[in-house]
C-alpha cells in the first residue's frame, strides 16, 4: 500500500518536472529569470529524490551510495566545458585563463570519470552478486 | 543542428534517467537494469555536451582523450579489484572526488567566465557567483572531510575522535569566516584570490568536521559526505544552468540526507550529536568496570552440536565478519546448517558495519540469497521462536542494555532481540566492549555460550564440525 503510494508520488514528481520546460517555453509572465525555473526543478526533484530513496530497499543501500557517486558525476558536463574553452585563443596565442580553464577542466574531467567508470562498474558487479534463493550463480 | 530547446530537453531526460536508475534500487530484482538506465543517462548527458561544445583544436581532441582515458581506467580498474568488505573507503574516496571535481569545474569557470555563458572576467553575474561560491566550498568541504573518512575507514588513520580544545569555537570562527568570504567573494565580481580563500578555508572546515566523529558514527558521517557531494553538484549545476546536474545533485543530496537520517535513527543518535562528535572511543562510557562476572565459554564443537540439534538459527553478523572475511565461511555454516534441515535466517541491524547496507552486500557476495537477509523490523519478532541466535562479529546492536539501562549511552537505540532465542553463542575475538565502548549484560547470560576467536576461523571450526 505504502509502496504504491510512493511509486505514484514518484510518478507524479516525474510528472512535475517534465512540465517545469514547458512552463518555461511558454512563457507565463514573460520575464521571468531561468534561475527561477531551475530552482524550481531543483526543489521538485529534492521531493522525488525523497519519495524514490525511501523506497530503496535497506539491502542495497550500499549500491545506492556508489550509483549516486556515479551519476553526480555527471558534473563532467563542466570538466568537458572547460577543457573545450578556446575563447583566449587569438592568432596562436593561447591565453593564461585558457591555459588555467584546460588544466582545471582536465582534472576535473579525470576526477569524474574515475567516478562515472568506478561507480557504475562497482554498483554493477555488487548488483550481480544478489540472488533469490534457487537462482543459479 | 542542436537548439537551446533541444540542449534542455536532452539534459532533462538524462536527468530522469537518473531518476529512474535509482527507483531501480526498490528491489534487487529491477535495479540492474536501473543500473544500464544510469550509464544511457550519462552517455547523453556527455554526448550532448560535446555536441554543444565541438572541441575546436586537435589539442582538446588529446586532452579529452587523455583525461576519460587516464580516469576510465583507474576507475574501471579499481571497480573490478576492489574487495567487497572495502566498499566504505571506496565510498569515501569517490566522495572526495565528487567534491574535488566540482572546485576544479568552479575554477575553470572562473577563469573563462565567457565559456560558460556567465560573464566576463573579474565581471561575472552576481547569481553565478553565489552558486559557485556555494558549490566550490561544499566541495571543498565535501572533498577534506571524505579524504578523512577514508583515511578512518582504511585504517591509515586511527577510528578513535579526535578532540581539539574548543573546536566549537574554532569551527564556528571558520563558518563565519567562510560566509564573510564567500560575500566578499560575490561583491568583487570574481576575484581568484577571494576563490582560492574560500576554498582553503573549507577544506580546513572539512578537516575539522569529520576529525572529531568516532567509528561508531562513520556510517553517518559516509551518508552526510554523501548528501554533500550532491549539494555540490547542484550548486556547480546552477553555475553551469545544467538541468541534468541540477536534478541530480538534488536526487544525490536528499539520498544522502535521508541515509544520515536511518542511520541516525538505528543508533537513536540526533544527527547533531554525531556531528559534533566526540563518540566512540575507549572513553566513552563505563567500558567493564572492575568487577569480572563469570562467562561460559565453548568451543567450535560445542556450537556445532548446539546448532545442529536446533530447528532455527538465527545469524547476526557485525563489522567483525567484516574485518574477519568471514562471510565464506558464514555461508558454508549456513549451507551445512541447511542440509541439516535448520531453518537459517540472517538479520541485519540498520548500523551493522561502516555504512548502509554493508552486511548486505558482504552476504549477497558469498551468494547468501537475499530472501535469507531481513531487517531488524522484520525479524525482531522471530527471536523466540528460534533455538540458536549465532551473533558473529557484532556487539552494540544485540545490547539488551539498550533496552532495559536507562544510564547505558546507547539507552534507547533500536536493537536486534538475540538475548529472547533459546541459546545465544557469541563469536568475539575477546570480551573487550564494542565500538561504543560499552560492556554487554548478554555476554553473562545463562543461555549465552561466548566462543571466542577470529570470526572466520572460529567459523571454519564449526563448519569442520558439522561436517561429521
Amino acid at each position: 500500500m505504502q509502496r504504491t503510494f510512493l511509486k505514484l508520488a514518484a510518478l507524479a514528481g516525474l510528472a512535475v518536472i517534465g512540465a517545469a520546460p514547458a512552463f518555461a517555453a511558454g512563457g507565463i509572465g514573460g520575464a521571468i529569470d531561468p534561475v527561477v525555473y531551475e530552482l524550481m526543478v531543483f526543489v521538485m526533484a529534492i521531493f522525488v529524490g525523497y519519495y524514490v530513496v525511501w523506497a530503496v530497499t535497506p539491502a542495497l543501500h550500499t549500491p545506492l551510495m556508489s550509483v549516486t557517486n556515479a551519476i553526480s558525476s555527471v558534473i563532467v558536463v563542466g570538466a568537458l566545458l572547460a577543457v573545450a574553452v578556446e575563447h583566449g585563443a587569438v592568432d596562436g596565442f593561447v591565453s593564461g585563463n585558457t591555459v588555467a580553464s584546460k588544466t582545471f577542466g582536465v582534472l576535473a574531467l579525470i576526477m569524474a570519470a574515475i567516478n562515472i567508470f568506478g561507480g557504475f562498474l562497482v554498483t554493477q558487479r555488487m548488483l550481480a552478486m544478489y540472488k533469490k534463493k534457487g537462482d543459479k550463480k | 543542428m542542436l537548439t537551446p530547446n533541444l540542449i534542455a530537453g536532452l539534459y532533462l531526460v538524462s536527468g530522469v534517467l537518473f531518476i529512474l536508475a535509482l527507483r531501480g534500487l526498490s528491489s534487487p530484482a529491477s535495479s540492474r537494469q536501473g543500473n544500464y538506465l544510469g550509464m544511457t543517462g550519462m552517455g547523453i548527458a556527455m554526448a550532448t555536451t560535446l555536441a554543444v561544445a565541438a572541441p575546436q583544436s586537435v589539442l582538446t581532441w588529446i586532452l579529452l582523450a587523455v583525461g576519460l582515458g587516464i580516469g576510465g581506467t583507474i576507475g574501471a580498474v579499481t571497480a573490478r579489484r576492489i574487495a567487497m568488505t572495502a566498499m566504505p573507503e571506496l565510498v569515501a574516496a569517490f566522495h572526495s572526488l565528487v567534491g574535488l571535481a566540482a572546485v576544479f569545474v568552479a575554477a575553470a569557470a572562473l577563469y573563462a567566465p565567457e565559456a560558460f555563458g556567465i560573464g566576463t572576467s573579474g565581471n561575472i553575474h552576481f547569481a553565478s557567483l553565489i552558486e559557485m561560491s556555494l558549490g566550490v566550498a561544499i566541495g571543498a568541504i565535501t572533498f577534506t572531510g571524505s579524504v578523512i573518512a577514508f583515511a578512518k575507514l582504511s585504517g591509515r588513520m586511527s577510528g578513535k575522535p579526535i578532540i581539539l580544545p574548543a573546536r566549537h569555537l574554532i569551527n564556528l570562527g571558520l563558518f563565519v569566516g567562510l560566509v564573510y568570504l564567500i560575500y566578499l567573494f560575490c561583491q568583487s565580481g570574481g576575484s581568484p584570490l577571494l576563490f582560492w580563500a574560500i576554498t582553503f578555508v573549507a577544506m580546513l572546515f572539512g578537516v575539522l568536521i569529520i576529525v572529531p566523529i568516532g567509528g561508531a558514527d562513520m556510517p553517518v558521517v559516509v551518508s552526510m559526505l554523501n548528501s554533500y557531494s550532491g549539494w555540490a553538484a547542484a550548486g556547480i549545476g546552477f553555475t553551469l544552468s545544467n538541468i541534468a546536474l541540477i536534478i541530480t545533485g538534488a536526487l544525490v543530496g536528499s539520498s544522502g540526507a535521508i541515509l544520515s537520517y536511518i542511520m541516525c535513527k538505528g543508533m537513536n543518535r540526533s544527527f547533531i550529536s554525531v556531528i559534533l562528535g566526540g563518540f566512540g572511543g575507549e572513553t566513552a562510557g563505563p567500558a567493564g568496570g572492575g568487577e569480572q562476572k563469570p562467562v561460559k565459554l565453548g568451543s567450535a564443537e560445542d556450537a556445532a552440536y548446539v546448532m545442529k540439534n536446533a530447528s532455527k538459527v538465527i545469524i547476526v553478523p557485525g563489522y567483525g565478519m567484516a574485518v574477519a572475511q568471514a562471510q565464506h565461511a558464514l555461508r558454508e555454516m549456513g549451507d551445512q546448517l541447511k542440509k541439516a534441515g535448520v531453518e537459517v535466517k540472517y538479520a541485519i541491524h540498520p548500523v551493522a558495519g561502516r555504512m548502509p547496507g554493508h552486511m548486505n552486500v558482504l552476504l549477497a557476495e558469498a551468494n547468501v540469497p537475499y530472501d535469507e537477509v531481513f531487517e531488524l523490523e522484520d525479524i525482531n519478532s522471530e527471536f523466540p521462536q528460534a533455538d540458536v541466535v549465532y551473533v558473529i562479529g557484532a556487539n552494540d546492536v544485540v545490547n539488551p542494555a539498550a533496552e532495559t539501562d536507562k544510564t547505558s549511552p546507547i539507552y534507547g537505540m533500536p536493537v536486534l532481540q538475540a538475548w529472547k532465542a533459546g541459546t545465544v553463542l557469541f563469536n568475539k575475538r575477546s570480551l573487550a566492549s564494542g565500538y561504543a565502548g560499552i560492556d554487554n549484560p548478554l555476554f553473562y547470560n545463562d543461555n549465552t555460550v561466548m566462543v571466542l576467536g577470529d570470526a572466520k576461523k572460529m567459523t571454519e571450526e564449526i563448519v569442520k564440525s558439522l561436517a561429521h
